[in-house]
């Protein structure tokens, strides 16, 4: 060998050269994982040859509005279809979508109704499948085809969701693409429900379905539906929802057909694309409209699920002309044994979602409306996470990325003149609901959940009180079902529901929308458990606005070693329906009641052991001595509220028995905390020489960066930091090994060890 | 020419100020955040947000943990008006959290109307629609 380096200039390849190496490697493609080009990529594809065609051929604004509007209630119909049909609870519930993605696979027209950030990430499984399986001879795009999908990774929210897509050809020629999405559930992960949060590796979440053909002329393949029925806890569940996804696809495609067959295809491909051109020439020119500004956010996850820790969503938005650009830099990095992570185009969906449905909610629904928008993110972070990293439980992360969003959006809002919707707090983010699973009263075996994950509070209104328990973050007209019709097919109870949690409220000039208590309680099956899915049992998820308040923490409580079944048969007058009084009271002797964090791994329940949450209030807008102190007293009267939080934050004065405001004695009790306020609080300079770290506390497990410092993370502590440049796994220890050792180090300070060997 | 900011600020383009909408006082130069002439309240979140459950049972409470976060006040210095809060991790700087390029401001204001009563915005209703068709 020749040991001396002798430095050679660098050749670059000629183009043929260049050509041939992309074709010896598109020809020897080992696997074909998610592709960076699809999944990174949000924008609009570029207008094709057959669309610059069709434009020039069509381009009246009432036709394209007349054919969009068609299209669109052909999705609609699409997606009652699958709401009245399908099997799974969030179907039922409107967790749910359709839509209709122009032959380049761009989301074009989506369901009036439904979850929008599921089809604003369908575009990318269809471009996977244009990419590689359209020209691949072993696979193909036929006439009659339907391909199935679930995996984040090729572009999905969590893997609970699964899609059917089909493609449309007219003689003989693809024009366009049909998909219907639902969150499924139940998905053979190492929880039941489809959203485990022990996943540690990928391969823990359940069913990773590429893109793949399972529909062929029209019919479900037996031998690949039995297969994936044999993988997931819910066989039925399986069949019964691709038929009802199918079937919708199947009459949006009918829809479509009879657009091409009175209008011609030109009209057809001609309002799909410009119905995506003219929205994001709109969404450019109302963002233009903005202040020119940075503003800076951010949220504080409070646990992986797993275990507390201090997890930071960090966003600095960012406009100028018309141009707005979300920086999520300095969020924390991700987990590599959690599943709280999220792939970006899951972010981005989200973000999405929130211009559509709280910002420009009379657009037309689709990819459009998003595709101007830039996002940056640090590579390996918690928004932006590795092929290893689990994500089955990303929605902490795009709920709290879309919170980061809504607050910021916000203070842009105000000053403009022109506005789509209110300015208002930001929603309630988190899915305080139980996830369950086991066999049931019919002896089947069942993993899903309750749509009460659907009744997240509002936020306050610019001019108004946030609406009760409205709708998910994700879903602006969901439902949160008839718990009464759950229970016919699930052996357990709730038996207080949609009671509203009294003093967990955001005070605020407008009081953000209140949660309501859950209890539930096993009653006819001996295999049947719980878990919870939820930050925010340590910090509040949300940020107020404008001198509004965030809402406060949200706990899990349990009552074990009692039959509530036994006591209501036997004892009723024990049995209370709040969980102040039950926790406080302890009603039932020689129970155990105990309390938790909101990320409760799956766990067996006995008959009538007690499981308690509430659902979340959204966050409050304006200071809240200018409450009127009427809307204080009707808090009270609703239960929302009790007579000390009236007075002592709201500084009403009132007859406790009458309810009588003493407007005098308000007035004069308001004046006075103001006053306390300028006594109190220090100048902003002073303060922060006081108050200001240069690094994260040394008692708080604290991940992302600090300040505005956004190229350093770090990882767990004040000690321990990286260049956000550098990724690096970040991987967390089993809770259960934390604790042992914490308790075996007790032990040894006592002595109690003895002569264990090591 | 004022701009209305926030429920509680302005900003005067003329005198480059943040302005209390409230009083009138002039905050502070509009070039910087506004929260530099403001009043800062470092708030037990529990004051705020009580424990409904009994903390002396209990670990979790519905009461934020006030070792894990707080609650910053920021209050006009000369009315008390709460204009704005932070829930903040303890010892992380305040952020600037509307930094805002006042020569843009203006030129895109040269083209409006004075705004002087805040424009709530519409209830999204029924019939309301993109197309009306």
């Amino acid at each position: 060998m020749n040991d001396v380096k002798v430095p050679v200039g660098a050749k670059a390849p000629s183009p043929e050269e260049v050509a041939l190496l992309k074709k010896f490697l598109t020809d020897t493609t080992l696997f074909l994982g998610p592709d960076p080009e699809i999944m990174r990529r949000h924008d609009l594809m570029p207008r094709t040859e057959d669309e610059e065609a069709s434009i020039k051929k069509i381009s009246d604004v009432h036709t394209v509005a007349k054919l969009r509007d068609r299209i669109q209630a052909g999705c609609d119909e699409g997606y009652e279809m699958v709401e009245q049909m399908g099997a799974a609870p969030g179907a039922k519930w409107g967790d749910v979508i359709t839509g209709v993605y122009t032959a380049s696979g761009d989301l074009s027209i989506a369901s009036a109704g439904g979850v929008l950030i599921f089809s604003t990430l369908v575009h990318h499984p269809i471009k996977f499948i244009i990419k590689n399986w359209m020209n691949d001879p072993t696979v193909g795009v036929r006439e009659g085809d339907g391909f199935i999908h679930n995996d984040s990774r090729y572009g999905n929210v969590h893997n609970t969701d699964q899609s059917m897509i089909i493609p449309v050809f007219w003689e003989g020629k693809l024009v366009c693409w049909v998909a219907s999405t639902v969150h499924e559930g139940e998905n053979g992960a190492i929880e039941p429900g489809g959203m485990p949060s022990m996943a540690e590796t990928s391969f823990d979440e359940g069913l990773k379905m590429s893109p793949f053909r399972v529909v062929e002329n029209y019919e479900i393949k037996r031998d690949i539906l039995t297969f994936l029925q044999n993988s997931v806890r819910e066989p039925k569940l399986q069949y019964e929802d691709m038929k009802v996804k199918l079937y919708a696809c199947l009459r949006i495609k009918q829809r479509v057909e009879e657009v091409l067959r009175n209008e011609g295809p030109d009209a057809l491909v001609s309002t799909l694309r410009l119905s995506m051109e003219n929205v994001k020439a709109e969404v450019t020119r109302r963002i233009s409209e903005w202040p020119d500004m940075s503003v800076r956010t951010y949220i504080i996850q409070d646990s992986t699920l797993r275990e507390n820790c201090v997890v930071k969503m960090n966003c600095k938005l960012t406009k100028t002309g018309d141009k707005l650009v979300f920086d999520f830099r300095g969020s924390s990095p991700e987990f590599t044994n959690r599943a709280t992570n999220t792939v970006l185009a899951g972010l981005k969906g989200m973000i999405a979602q929130m211009f559509l449905c709280y910002v420009w909610p009379d657009l037309p629904r689709g990819q459009a409306a998003f595709a101007p928008i830039e996002v940056i993110t640090d590579p390996h972070s918690i928004v932006d996470c590795s092929y290893a990293a689990p994500n089955s439980q990303s929605l902490m992360s795009i709920f709290t990325g879309f919170t980061c969003a809504q607050h910021a959006v916000a203070k842009f809002l105000y000053s403009c003149p022109e506005k789509y919707t209110k300015v208002h707090a930001p929603t309630f983010n988190m899915i305080n609901t139980f996830i369950w699973g086991g066999v049931s009263q019919h002896g089947e075996t069942l993993g899903n959940l309750c749509a009460d994950l659907n009744g997240m509070g509002h936020g306050a209104r610019a001019d108004k009180d946030g609406e009760h328990a409205l709708a998910p973050i994700f879903a602006t007209m969901a439902d949160i079902g008839e718990q009464e019709l759950n229970e016919e097919e699930v052996p357990f109870l709730q038996l207080v529901s949609k009671k509203m949690t009294r003093d967990a409220v955001a005070p605020g000039k407008y009081r953000g929308g209140q949660g309501y208590t859950m209890m539930v309680a096993t009653k006819d099956s001996e295999q049947w458990g719980f878990m919870t899915v939820c930050q925010g049992a340590k910090i509040p998820p949300l940020q107020g606005l404008f001198g509004g308040y965030s809402c406060g923490a949200y706990p899990l409580c349990k009552v074990k070693g009692v039959d509530v079944y036994e006591v209501l048969e036997n004892e009723p007058h024990k049995f209370k329906h709040s969980i102040e009084e039950i926790m406080n009271e302890q009603p039932f002797e020689g129970a155990s009641y105990t309390t938790h964090h909101m990320g409760m791994g799956f766990e067996i329940s006995k008959r009538g052991e007690l499981f308690m949450i509430s659902q979340g209030a959204g966050a409050g807008y304006g200071d809240l001595l200018e409450r009127d102190p009427a809307g204080v007293i009707r808090d009270i009267e609703e239960g929302l509220i009790s007579h000390a939080v009236a007075e002592r934050l709201y500084q009403v004065k009132f007859d406790s028995t009458t309810l009588a405001i003493n407007h005098d004695a308000t007035r004069a009790a308001r004046d006075a905390e103001r006053k306390a306020r300028i006594a109190r609080g220090k100048p902003f300079a002073q303060f922060v020489k006081e108050w200001n770290q240069p690094k994260p506390p040394a008692h708080l497990p604290y991940f992302g960066c600090w300040g505005d410092d956004v190229g350093t993370l770090y990882v767990g502590g004040p000690d321990t930091a990286r260049s956000a440049n550098d990724p690096k796994p970040n991987y967390m220890r089993n809770p259960k090994d934390v604790r042992i050792d914490e308790l075996e180090a007790r032990l040894e300070k006592l002595g109690a060890l003895g002569d264990e060997k090591q | 020419m004022k701009v209305l900011m926030t429920e509680y600020l302005r900003i005067d383009l003329d005198a480059e100020q943040w302005e209390c909408r409230v009083c009138n006082h002039v905050v502070g130069p509009a070039t910087k955040s506004y929260k530099e002439g403001m009043l800062v309240y470092n708030r037990d979140p529990r004051e705020i947000h009580p424990p409904i459950i009994d903390p002396e049972k209990y670990r979790f409470t519905f009461s934020p943990d006030p070792e894990w976060v707080r609650i910053l006040e920021y209050y006009c210095p000369h009315c008390g008006t709460q204009v704005e809060t932070e829930y903040a991790i303890p010892g992380h700087p305040p952020l600037y959290d509307m930094e805002v390029d006042l020569p843009a401001l203006r030129a895109q204001w040269s083209t409006r109307e004075e705004v002087k009563e805040p424009v709530a915005g519409p209830e999204v209703v029924l019939g309301a629609g993109h197309s009306g068709h």
